[in-house]
């Protein structure tokens, strides 16, 4: 019995997990397949990054929405970071670095790096809140890095960088220089190296990261504070830095995102769709639909909520109407105890399993 | 050298004086009971030994170093362990994982480690899952070790935070209430297990009890606290003829 607990312990995670990256197989082959027959309209193939993009945004928030529960208001604007950071790069290194297979691994982890370091300085004065301030306090900051970046200029000459806040006449530029971010104008002539295989690498890594994070001493430690903070506390865990972990590690898959979506735009500018309010609101819809702490389902939500609106255009006036409804009734579904229990019957399917532990799934 | 040596301990919020002048000697595996009224200050006297107040002034002192005014988690490190009067277990975690979030500090690998889950990993997890077992099994908790902590009966709740608290090898351990909610039968129980604990692990054990026939039946020194300051202390059956403490408990 002490023997068999403990293995269903570790095969218990590594199953659901397993479920998880099957899921992710089968799509990746299901829209190659569609690519090779060449079945699949302009619109679908157009969403194929950006479904991907929504997808390692909604698992990072996850991350810190469900596994630490700390509610995150301002995920849109480590994505931001990630994407102007990378974006930036790119453009001054594309004539330097010719070859996009060296190129675009390095605008990764520069856009994830640099979002992770803003999620560190952030998040030290933001973590000492709880709750509504802290939901707060983020959302200010995604509002702010957005304004932020509708007033930098930078430019490049010989005589290296400029930046200024006023405009481009104000950056003092020789003769040969070079506007790269202009103000409210963005960024422009970011090389297009997002493909569907490589948002692809990135989704699976990242729902890796996450889910072995989830799984390990450390994911242990943090959904101890989400659980009780003082209990943990007095088991000796550290507080702020688990907090702090959770948090970087977030930022750094939505500074991912961000790479992913100016590499795959031509001109990029912040605005309250892309950058704003409104897209850290979207996320944090496809997490809690998805169920909050639940990587699979936020991959799934992610999916369903990139492609739907898409696919209803052609009832354009239906359109959100019909959007509302999915919302609506995923929310009553999803989580009824018809369902669940369904799901449930699903996934223990011609397993023994005795009473006890179906009480447990 | 007493294990727990606890000096002039207060703290006064505002006005209050909470905890006056507190002082408590306990020897290593002794098991030690604080007792007294509602609203004597017991609880608060165990939040200044594990580092959530910070005393007004004094000192406790552990093994001669000083774990008063020091931060909780710090304080988890050097070796207190506790629990709590109202159950604080991490509720979504399974039985099994509550034991090994108490074990964070005892194996140890790097987040590298667990990410890439390098082979670190699995015979650290596998060390873990084993001594947490073997904890689970003193406690009669290893046939639950996959449910839910929140899915438990009230007293195994109260088994599992001991059991928790244990997990973090601590040289002291505090009990706030362990009785609490507990029917005749569980509590006879209990005592078997905290005895057996004392015993097992070497373990020194202040308990806050309320159930007279606990601590009579297993403290070997109590501490009376009424109103902040200690009223008596010593040996147990002494402290309780004590007319001053039963004026205390029953009142004139």
């Amino acid at each position: 019995m002490k023997q068999g607990s403990r293995l269903s312990n570790m095969k218990k995670s590594t199953k659901t997990n397993g479920i998880t990256y099957l899921m992710l197989l089968v799509a990746f082959i299901v829209v190659q397949i569609f690519t090779a027959t060449d079945s699949m309209t302009n619109l679908i193939k157009g969403l194929l990054v950006p479904a991907c993009i929504y997808i390692i945004m909604a698992v990072s928030l996850n991350l810190t929405v469900g596994i630490l529960g700390e509610l995150s208001l301002g995920h849109a604007g480590f994505m931001c970071v990630g994407a102007f950071a990378s974006s930036f790069f790119s453009v001054c290194m594309r004539d330097v670095i010719t070859s996009e297979w060296v190129r675009f691994p390095l605008a990764i982890i520069i856009g994830g790096v640099v979002a992770a370091l803003f999620g560190f300085i952030v998040g030290i004065p933001v973590l000492r809140l709880r709750g509504d301030y802290l939901a707060i306090v983020t959302l200010a900051f995604g509002e702010i890095i957005k304004n932020l970046m509708n007033v930098l200029y930078v430019g490049l000459d010989s005589n290296g960088f400029h930046f200024s806040m006023k405009g481009t006449t104000d950056l003092g530029m020789e003769a040969d220089g070079k506007v790269i971010v202009k103000g409210a104008l963005g960024i422009t002539g970011t090389p297009r190296d997002s493909t569907f295989v490589v948002a692809f690498i990135l989704v699976v890594i990242t729902v890796f990261v996450v889910l072995n994070v989830v799984n390990s001493r450390q994911g242990r430690a943090i959904m101890s504070i989400r659980d009780n903070r003082i209990a943990a506390e007095s088991i000796g865990i550290n507080i702020t830095k688990y907090k702090l972990m959770a948090f970087v590690v977030s930022a750094f898959f939505a500074g991912i995102a961000g790479v992913l979506y100016s590499h795959n735009i031509a001109t990029l500018t912040a605005t309250t769709n892309n950058f704003g309010y409104n897209m850290s609101i979207m996320v944090l819809v496809y997490v809690v639909l998805g169920g909050i702490g639940n990587i699979r389902g936020s991959i799934i939500a992610a999916v369903i909520l990139t492609v739907l609106p898409e696919l209803l255009r052609e009832f354009s006036d239906y359109r959100m109407l019909v959007y509302s409804l999915v919302l609506i009734f995923m929310m009553l579904f999803s989580s009824s105890p018809a369902m669940v229990n369904f799901r449930e019957k699903l996934s223990l399917k011609g397993k023994n399993k005795s009473k006890k532990e179906k009480g447990v799934a | 050298m007493a294990l727990l040596e606890v000096k002039d301990l207060s703290i006064h919020f505002g006005g209050l004086k909470a905890v006056d002048s507190f002082y408590l000697k306990i020897e290593k595996n002794q098991l030690y009971g604080l007792i007294g009224p509602n609203g004597a200050g017991k609880t608060t006297v165990f939040n200044l030994l594990t580092g959530v107040y910070k005393p007004t002034s004094g000192e406790a002192r552990l093994d001669g170093k000083i774990i008063s005014g020091k931060k909780t988690a710090d304080v988890n490190k050097m070796g207190v362990a506790r629990t709590f009067q109202n159950i604080r277990l991490f509720n979504n975690l399974s039985v099994l994982d509550n034991v090994k979030t108490g074990l964070h500090n005892q194996t140890r690998y790097s987040m590298l480690t667990g990410i890439l889950k390098l082979p670190g990993y699995f015979k650290k997890e596998a060390e873990m899952d084993k001594k947490a077992m073997e904890l689970l099994e003193v406690f009669d908790l290893h046939n639950e070790a996959q449910t839910l902590a929140c899915n438990l009966p009230y007293g195994k709740q109260r088994k599992l935070e001991i059991a928790r608290a244990l997990a973090t090898n601590p040289k002291l351990l505090l009990l706030d209430e362990p009785a609490a909610g507990m029917n005749p039968n569980e509590t006879q129980e209990l005592m078997d297990t905290i005895r057996f604990i004392r015993d097992k692990f070497d373990m020194t054990i202040l308990l806050i009890e309320h159930d007279m026939r606990l601590v009579s039946g297993i403290c070997e020194e109590i501490t009376v606290l009424n109103f902040g300051q200690v009223l008596a202390s010593g040996e147990t059956s002494e402290v309780l003829k004590n007319p001053e403490v039963v004026t205390a408990y029953l009142g004139e």
